[in-house]
């Protein structure tokens, strides 16, 4: 079974996206903060990282920047999941290392669509 | 819905578009045609019918076929058709024929265009492999609506995030407000026109990658197989025709075969190794 860290200030998001990755078949762990979803990585790296950008204590970019900056043997995919629309903020992610983004809000499919593309499904 | 109302909009819809109702789509047509009725201030389908019958207006018959037609599109929609553009369709053609000779696509019943700027995005990602080849991609579909929006080239976010993957957003696209419009430059490898599937295709020219995916589901099978026969009237010898998925030509076209190994593309058949796919 893939894994995944979602990673998001709001329980109710936590919740609705683990629903959905467990239809999908992923084993989820969840945080609340980029500094605790670091915390999570440095444990165990999963397959992928489902990431909100505003977050109190470390937002997600500074979050996937330390991340990509971990000596792992492996990165894990992430994916932005986040309000922050405008195309600034989408170039800055993908320049500090994010494989995919999605603007919220979202459709289930469109989630399912983006992991089909990083080829985690 | 009265039986009467429902076989004449299925009549009717079947003879202007090929679209197939069987009568357990009643509730499609209500659902479809329900909106048109209140947007023409009229107090049901019943009421539509009723003016269609009394009075022969092209406008209205045109409005009920287009909201009929349906118009589900996304970017890259199914993956690997694009995948095999690119890894096995392009690169053959590309070898097989004169550099000056252009390359000619058709994305058949387009909708609102995603379709024909995923053909084109993937030929732009591949520019090397064309090495400045002219290419027309001919896009067509029935309906005036989809063929404006798709001309227009902007789309909501909702629509981007289906099947784009988020670098070629940023690639081809300005953000426009919450929208996003697709660059001049791919816009101008896209010509627009109106086309009905139920009539000749030979206007349109000949092509030698034909799309014409998830369209013929929609018809019963005379039509079907005219809809076949026509596309492969206009097919270049060494032509391949991409079918949806869930669709087949089996059984009718004798002129058409399945290309080995590759799941919805099709070929003259006989042209064998000449195929762009074999």
């Amino acid at each position: 079974m893939r894994t995944c860290l979602i990673v998001d200030d709001s329980r109710v998001v936590r919740t609705v996206a683990r629903r959905i990755l467990e239809e999908l078949q992923f084993s989820s762990r969840e945080a609340g903060d980029g500094q605790a979803a670091l915390a999570a990585c440095q444990e165990e790296i999963p397959d992928f990282v489902l990431l909100d950008w505003n977050m109190p204590v470390m937002n997600g970019l500074d979050f996937l920047r330390a991340l990509r900056q971990l000596p792992s043997v492996r990165q894990p995919i992430v994916i932005f999941c986040t309000t922050e629309n405008d195309i600034n903020h989408i170039q800055q992610a993908i320049e500090a290392g994010a494989d995919e983004y999605i603007m919220k809000p979202f459709a289930s499919d469109v989630l399912q669509a983006k992991l089909v593309q990083v080829g985690l499904l | 819905m009265q039986a009467a109302d429902f076989q004449f909009l299925s009549a009717l819809i079947k003879e202007r578009s090929g679209i197939a109702l069987s009568s357990d789509k009643t509730y499609l047509l209500e659902n479809r045609l329900g909106p048109l009725a209140a947007q023409r201030r009229l107090n049901d389908i019943a009421g539509l019918v009723a003016q269609m019958r009394s009075v022969r207006d092209e406008e209205l018959i045109r409005d009920v076929v287009e909201a009929m037609t349906t118009n589900e599109s996304l970017f890259f929609r199914d993956g690997k058709p694009f995948e095999l553009l690119r890894t096995v369709i392009l690169p053959r053609i590309v070898a097989a024929r004169p550099k000056e000779r252009p390359l000619r696509i058709w994305s058949a019943a387009c909708s609102s265009g995603q379709e024909a700027y995923s053909i084109a995005i993937t030929l732009l990602e591949e520019e090397g492999l064309l090495a400045g080849r002219p290419v027309e991609i001919v896009a067509t579909d029935i309906a005036t609506s989809m063929l404006i929006k798709a001309k227009a080239g902007v789309y909501s976010q909702f629509e981007v995030q289906r099947g784009l993957p988020i670098r070629l957003l940023l690639k081809y696209f300005a953000q426009k407000g919450t929208n996003w419009e697709i660059a001049p430059r791919l816009r101008s490898m896209v010509s627009f026109r109106q086309h009905n599937m139920l009539g000749e295709c030979a206007g349109l020219g000949r092509f030698d990658i034909v799309f014409c995916r998830n369209v013929l589901i929609y018809f019963d099978e005379p039509t079907k197989k005219g809809v076949i026969e026509r596309i492969a009237q206009v097919l270049a010898p060494d032509g391949v025709l991409l079918l949806g998925a869930v669709e087949t030509i089996i059984g009718l076209s004798t002129r058409l075969e399945i290309v080995p190994g590759a799941a919805g593309i099709y070929r003259p058949v006989g042209s064998g190794p000449r195929a762009a796919v074999a």
